[in-house]
């Protein structure tokens, strides 16, 4: 196994881990690579097609390369109330990128999530894990504007 | 400057509390504080108000504080005890609450062991290893608790069921996979007191004599995770893990994003580590579950009832409540009302008493209830008074489900809400039941019609048809509650669906291909705020807003300082 994928040492072989060992290699790459489940198949012992039907399955992974810093539109129920649609179609216009997509710079990436489980502060996105509630286009425009300069 | 008044000051940090700017407050007041100790805690349920400063004072009494911002001015204020931003617990929740499995939840510190110790924790499982395991079995039977996450079966029966086992390997498993789009009960409980939980799970393993602990937590609750990991870490120096001289394992375990997870078969094939489908049942998981072992599941609200079960007693538990339904529940409220938030009541409260007086939503401006997320229903605002139970709801074609509640205004179109739960479960569905995987899928796209104007009569004959054979033809709940929503508004508000069909109308003007949008200039102050902020161009130099154009992206609506730009009917204004 590549050395960069050392770190899967650390779960147990076991391929009832596969998903904690897909969640490592996305933790550390952001993505789940083919070649880090060529690794993960050989680390745990299973077909390669096995590890890409696990992984196909959840939402969780991604199999291409997300921008550096990670939006998720919440279009939970209550967000969605609150206008989660309108909040997509503001980042959209904004940053130029639909959900599921990444811009071409690779510093913002934009994705629709379920539920981040805020609901009382709807409408929520979050960027790259910090949630931001209450969001109207100003506050939306804010807050990117601060990304964008880091 | 410190007060000496002050005996300590409490900050919630929960993931509300964070997403409000909590976490900068926090440090801001650390700096500030001096001597006082100031503290991280958990949610108070007070989600409006966030984020939330407690000054607990010498006396013993507390002075809250809410929308804190971290700057200077907001730090002095409250270091000064000052009157500006004081914030006092709406009475009718005083009232109408009965907070007993949130009692230490914003209370203490979720991350100290001794916090919990010192309150009360871990007596229950003091007085439960005092008993024989059957005796804890009958004292969860006799308390009338019903599973928290949405089926409502009798726990202790569930109990009796791998207490009977004699394997070598029994297993528990916590399911915290809160997967309900508007539920945020277990994160909170998991976050604020995640010993609670836990004692509710030891409590359990020694009744049932469980050997491995599983909890399968959603991985969008990194807070939750990391307390109950804190907490587990706790629990092992203190050896409170060891029953029966066996040292128990306890293991959490992320889930990756598949709603249908919280379906007990699913979860158990998602924790081997395969595809989250569910199988048939029988074989129920308590004869044959992880890996083949008996396994129990239980919500992570069930067990954070356990504890005062047995601390108070069943007799206690089982004197709140309804006659089917004991106890209290917890509800995630929010959508169109005042104090959204974390609410604790007891079982046979009214939706009104919920809704209005817990709630502060505006009565005039109410349509209705969604309980139970995509695989509930919506109670019309016709029928408040019904109190909440498993059995009341049942009968309304909605379900208790795990707690979520999501006011719906008079401005929201149902048949827009129905496409919204459909759109979530088909593209939950796990694809393994065919009624399930196609059915969901075509009620999505007829509802897609309906709400662009597109929909014919007999689509709302489709709908009805098929919505009974989905529930009939699916293996798990996902599939049989699927229809639910679109099941439920049909019932109710089948007025609005027609009024889309024949007549183009979206009533609440919400459906965006039934709705233009219109600038009265009688009342316009020709400040241009509206040309400017416009991003297709679709507004010309003598504000009129060309339709074709247009995208309804409603920021002319927004920026507008007279407010003078509606969403009227389709073709009604031109």
């Amino acid at each position: 196994m590549s050395p960069k994928y050392a770190f899967l040492e650390k779960i147990g072989k076991e391929p009832s881990n596969l998903i904690k060992g897909l969640q490592a290699v996305q933790g550390a790459e952001g993505f789940v690579s083919d070649e880090s489940i060529v690794a993960i198949a050989g680390y745990f012992g299973i077909p390669e097609v096995e590890v890409e039907g696990v992984l196909s399955f959840y939402a969780q992974f991604k199999r291409v390369k997300p921008g550096k810093y990670k939006i998720a539109i919440c279009d939970g129920t209550a967000c969605h109330i609150k206008g989660s649609s309108q909040v997509a179609e503001w980042l959209t216009r904004e940053l130029g990128i639909k959900s599921g997509e990444t811009d071409e710079r690779g510093h913002f990436s934009l994705e629709t999530v379920a539920c981040l489980g805020c609901c009382s502060l709807a409408p929520v996105m979050s960027v790259n894990g910090r949630v931001y509630g209450k969001l109207d286009r100003k506050s939306i425009v804010k807050i990117l504007k601060e990304y964008e300069n880091k | 400057m410190s007060q000496p008044k002050i005996r300590k000051i409490r900050v919630g940090v929960a993931s509300c509390g964070i997403a409000a700017g909590a976490d900068e407050v926090l440090d801001l007041l650390r700096s500030r504080a001096e001597s006082v100790p100031v503290e991280g805690t958990g949610c108070l349920g007070h989600c409006y108000a966030e984020p939330m400063v407690e000054v607990v004072l010498v006396d013993g009494n507390s002075v809250f504080y809410r929308d804190v911002k971290a700057d200077e001015g907001h730090i002095e204020n409250i270091l000064a005890l000052g009157d500006k931003d004081r914030f006092e617990i709406p009475s009718a929740r005083k009232s109408k609450e009965l907070i007993k499995v949130l009692a230490l939840a914003g209370r203490v510190d979720p991350t100290r062991f001794e916090d919990y110790t010192e309150n009360g924790g871990y007596e229950g499982l003091k007085r439960a290893l005092s008993m024989t395991p059957a005796e804890v079995v009958n004292e969860m039977k006799l308390s009338g608790l019903r599973g928290r996450g949405g089926g409502g079966f009798p726990t202790g029966n569930k109990w009796s069921f791998l207490a009977a086992k004699d394997t070598a390997e029994k297993i528990l498993i916590c399911n915290a996979d809160e997967g309900d789009p508007g539920a945020f009960m277990d994160r909170s409980l998991m976050e604020s007191v995640p010993h609670q939980v836990l004692e509710g799970m030891l409590i359990a393993a020694y009744a049932t004599g469980a050997t491995k602990l599983f909890i399968y937590c959603r991985a969008e609750y990194p807070m939750a995770i990391k307390h109950m990991g804190i907490a587990i870490g706790q629990a092992r120096e203190h050896k409170l893990n060891v029953i029966n001289e066996r040292e128990l394992e306890i293991i959490i375990k992320e889930g990756a994003g598949a709603f249908v997870c919280g379906e007990e078969t699913a979860l158990i094939a998602s924790l081997e580590g395969q595809r989250g489908t569910p199988r048939f049942r029988p074989p129920f998981p308590t004869d044959r579950g992880w890996k083949g072992w008996p396994s129990m599941i239980n919500n992570v609200e069930t067990f954070g009832n356990v504890p005062l079960i047995l601390r108070e007693g069943a007799a206690a538990f089982a004197a709140i409540g309804t006659e089917g339904s004991k106890g209290t529940k917890l509800f995630a409220l929010a959508g169109d009302l005042k104090n959204p938030g974390l609410v604790e009541v007891p079982m046979g409260t009214t939706l009104r008493e919920i809704v209005f007086d817990i709630g502060g939503a505006d009565p005039d401006k109410v349509k209705a209830v969604q309980t139970g997320g995509p695989s509930g229903g919506c109670i019309p605002v016709e029928l408040f008074d019904t109190p909440v139970d498993y059995d009341s709801l049942k009968k309304l074609g909605a379900i208790m489900g795990s707690g979520g509640m999501i006011v719906i205004g008079k401005d929201r179109c149902m048949v827009e809400t129905a496409r919204y739960f459909l759109d979530f479960t088909h593209r939950e569905s796990c694809g393994k039941c065919t009624f399930c995987r196609v059915g969901t899928t075509r009620m999505f796209e007829t509802l897609e019609r309906i709400v662009a104007g597109k929909g014919e009569m007999a689509d709302l004959d489709f709908l009805e048809n098929i919505g009974p054979k989905i529930r009939m033809g699916s293996l798990c709940g996902l599939g049989q509650t699927a229809p639910n929503p679109v099941l439920a508004t049909l019932r109710y508000y089948r007025h609005e669906y027609e009024a889309h069909v024949k007549d183009h109308n979206c009533e609440a003007l919400q459906c965006n291909p039934l709705v233009d949008l219109y600038l009265d200039k009688s009342n316009c102050i020709k400040c241009k705020l509206c040309i400017k902020t416009c991003p297709v161009n679709a507004i010309s130099d003598d504000f009129v807003i060309d339709n074709d154009k247009c995208t309804r992206c409603n920021a002319c609506k927004d920026v507008c300082p007279k407010k003078t730009i509606y969403r009227v009917k389709k073709g009604s204004k031109r």
